[in-house]
């Protein structure tokens, strides 16, 4: 190579505005392209971070999503059946946890301004004698049929108005083998009495694992012992011209031993109950928490090792006078893209996995606020796993690089 | 010993010191040095090895402080300079080619070129077409988008100098530039970089082994045990430069 008979006498770079055309691949500012080659040049510790932010990725997303599943399961009759109010015995942990009110609340709440109805709903736990023998306890549930917001929802054989008839109750396909009936006109015992199943529904199972068994509300009464009148909930409907909270107020001046609750409150206490005091909520933090960990643990490893393997590099960077915040950059670029890469690449796979368990006992959600929480999550597990890359980036001294 | 009259000094150490290792084994490797380097000339440094030529030149580099002494950089005096302002000097005024090249091995030569461009903040528009100037200016411009794995020691060596080139730093220092390369190749980046220095008006000093090197030189210096101990101009004086080599 003759370097002497090919250079061409030197300019100042300063000087010479070049009529070279642009080339299209150079766009990209080069402390990207250094981190994206950085991170690509070592293709298996590559392979492992992404595989590790996928893992962690796919454990959050689904614990996230068993405990919005979850959530939404423990809420399904509350929103099945929606009140702009609920009246409820004081102390009620939960819609699932019920007892009984007095009686004359219907009348009292029919009688406060701004209320156009009030409805009386049965909770109940109850006992179900299978036709081949065999018990089991299930959650009793009656409604008025002439209400728009009859329950149960979701029926796919059979009918509501059949409900109103003496005896009848409507079930799950779900709970076919809890229950020990499978069709139409199968035949059981509630509390003692004979009844029939005239309705089947899908896909309303309730949280625990007690069986929703609908019915109607006289037919809940007297099955549950109550008396004529009595409920578990009152469901008030507003006038549209009327405030909630002054309605609110009105209920509870004429029933002092009862509560009186919004929608949204009788739903979160319910799943408060359910998710946080009996600790099936922390059980799902605790997963969430290890696919952190284990996130953070292998991003963490990898992005310093590739860092160490690197240095060299860092440290004439460094020499050329890079400022420690250029280098740090450099890292963070690389700890986002593999971030950015393991979400896509775990969020598609958790969407597989939810998709798959639809028709399963579990319940998975994914919803666009979560996905989008799940991706600052991510993000910022990589930029926290990033920081020992950087604090041994910025601690090199560049006069290492004469010394080799 | 006169000076050509149209440079100017661009770096002035004035008793520099410097006492490395901790304690009970520190080492006096530098013992008041004074040395300036001009525009236009290249200066070459000789010495045995352990001499203290890449601990002076990291010093001159900024890459190391002095234990005492002065040292001013283009009228800027680098005592009391934090990490980062020393980082910004290097940045703006010196270039720097290593003896093993240290080119970042997953970027092409152009790319290598222009990461030098972005650090010094001329990654403007221009960028490439001042990288691939400054890779043609050294003889490289059918090779800009090699990769260093893909080029031999000369090449490499030279995308460094481009690399030192770019952003127009006032001095060019250089450890040992030609020692991993043949003598053919030595030779050419030597030739290269004293075209450097009288083309571009910058202060160029390169440490070297290689006797053969110094026909090039516009200075020698010899130092010894952490002194200097000779300097002699040979295209001036006129001496042979075999009379300045020993
Ligand atoms: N970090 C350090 N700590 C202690 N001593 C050091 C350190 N770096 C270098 N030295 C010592 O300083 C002296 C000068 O080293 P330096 O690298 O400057 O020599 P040199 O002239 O460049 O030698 P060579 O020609 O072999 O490259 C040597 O004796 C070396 O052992
Ligand atoms: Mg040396």
């Amino acid at each position: 190579m003759e370097l002497a008979a090919t250079a061409p006498a030197l300019v100042s770079q300063r000087t010479t505005p070049s009529r070279r055309p642009r080339s299209g691949g150079h766009r990209l500012p080069m402390v990207v392209k250094l981190a994206y080659r950085n991170l690509f040049h070592d293709r298996l510790s590559f392979f492992v971070t992404v595989v590790g932010i996928l893992f962690s990725v796919v454990l959050v997303a689904v614990q996230s999503g068993i405990y919005l599943g979850s959530a939404n399961k423990i809420a399904t009759i509350i929103d099945a059946a929606p009140a702009d109010l609920w009246v409820v015995p004081l102390g009620t942990k939960s819609y699932d946890d019920p007892s009984f009110l007095s009686g004359r609340e219907r009348y009292m709440a029919l009688s406060a301004p701004g209320v156009a109805d009030s409805e009386d709903m049965v909770v109940s736990f109850a006992r179900w004698r299978k036709p081949l023998g065999g018990e089991t306890t299930v959650l009793l549930i009656g409604t008025s049929g002439d209400s728009p917001k009859a329950l149960p929802p979701n029926i796919i054989e059979g009918s509501r108005p059949a409900l109103e008839a003496p005896n009848t109750v409507a079930i799950d396909r779900s709970y076919f083998k809890d229950l020990g009936v499978d069709k139409l006109g199968d035949n059981a015992e509630l509390n003692g009495s004979a009844v029939k199943l005239v309705a089947i529904t899908k896909r309303v199972r309730s949280f625990t694992t007690l069986p929703f068994v609908f019915t109607s509300i006289d037919e809940a009464r007297k099955l549950s012992g109550a008396n004529q009148d009595q409920a578990s909930y009152q469901r008030v409907t507003l006038l549209p011209s009327a405030d909630i909270e002054t309605v609110r107020k009105e209920i509870e001046t004429r029933l002092p031993d009862t509560e009186v609750l919004t929608q949204a409150e009788f739903r979160t206490r319910s799943q408060d109950y359910w998710l946080k005091q009996t600790g099936a909520g922390a059980a799902l933090d605790a997963g969430k928490l290890l696919g952190l960990i284990v996130g953070i643990v292998i991003v963490a490893q990898t992005l310093y090792s590739s860092t160490k393997d690197h240095i060299n590099e860092f440290a004439t960077l460094r020499a050329l006078g890079a400022g420690a915040g250029y280098i740090v950059k450099v890292i963070l670029i690389q700890a986002v893209l593999s971030g950015l890469i393991g979400y896509v690449l775990g969020m598609s796979l958790a969407l597989v996995a939810i998709h798959f368990a639809q028709d399963t006992k579990l319940t998975i959600i994914m919803t666009a606020p979560l996905a989008a929480q799940l991706f600052a999550i991510t993000i910022g597990m990589c930029i926290f796993a990033a920081v020992s890359a950087i604090i041994k980036v910025v601690r090199i001294d560049p006069a290492v690089v004469f010394s080799r | 010993m006169t000076e050509p009259s149209n440079s100017k000094v661009i770096v002035e150490a004035e008793g520099i010191v410097k006492v490395l290792g901790s304690a009970p084994n520190e080492i006096k490797v530098l013992k008041g040095i004074d040395l300036q380097l001009h525009t236009g000339e290249l200066t070459l440094m000789m010495g045995p090895s352990g001499s203290g030529k890449t601990t002076l030149l990291s010093i001159l580099g900024c890459i190391l402080s002095p234990t005492q002494g002065k040292l001013t950089i283009s009228g800027m005096k680098t005592q009391r300079m934090t990490k980062e302002e020393l980082a910004n000097l290097r940045r703006k005024h010196v270039g720097f080619v290593f003896q093993s090249y240290n080119l970042v091995p997953t970027l092409s030569a152009v790319e290598n070129v222009m990461l030098a461009l972005d650090l010094r903040d001329l990654s403007g528009p221009n960028a490439y077409d001042q990288a691939a100037e400054a890779l043609e200016a050294v003889g490289l411009g059918h090779r800009i988008n090699a990769m260093p794995s893909k080029m031999s020691g000369g090449e490499k060596q030279r995308v460094s100098i481009a690399r030192a080139l770019a952003g127009s730093p006032s001095v060019i220092l250089a450890d040992e530039p030609t020692a991993a390369l043949d003598a053919k190749n030595g030779m050419a980046v030597m030739e290269l970089l004293a075209r450097v220095a009288q083309d571009t008006r910058r202060a160029v000093l390169a440490v070297t082994h290689d006797h053969r090197t110094l026909q090039y030189a516009d200075r020698i210096i010899t130092i010894d045990d952490g002194r200097i101990a000779g300097s002699d101009r040979p295209k001036i004086s006129g001496n042979p430069v075999e009379a300045a080599a020993h």
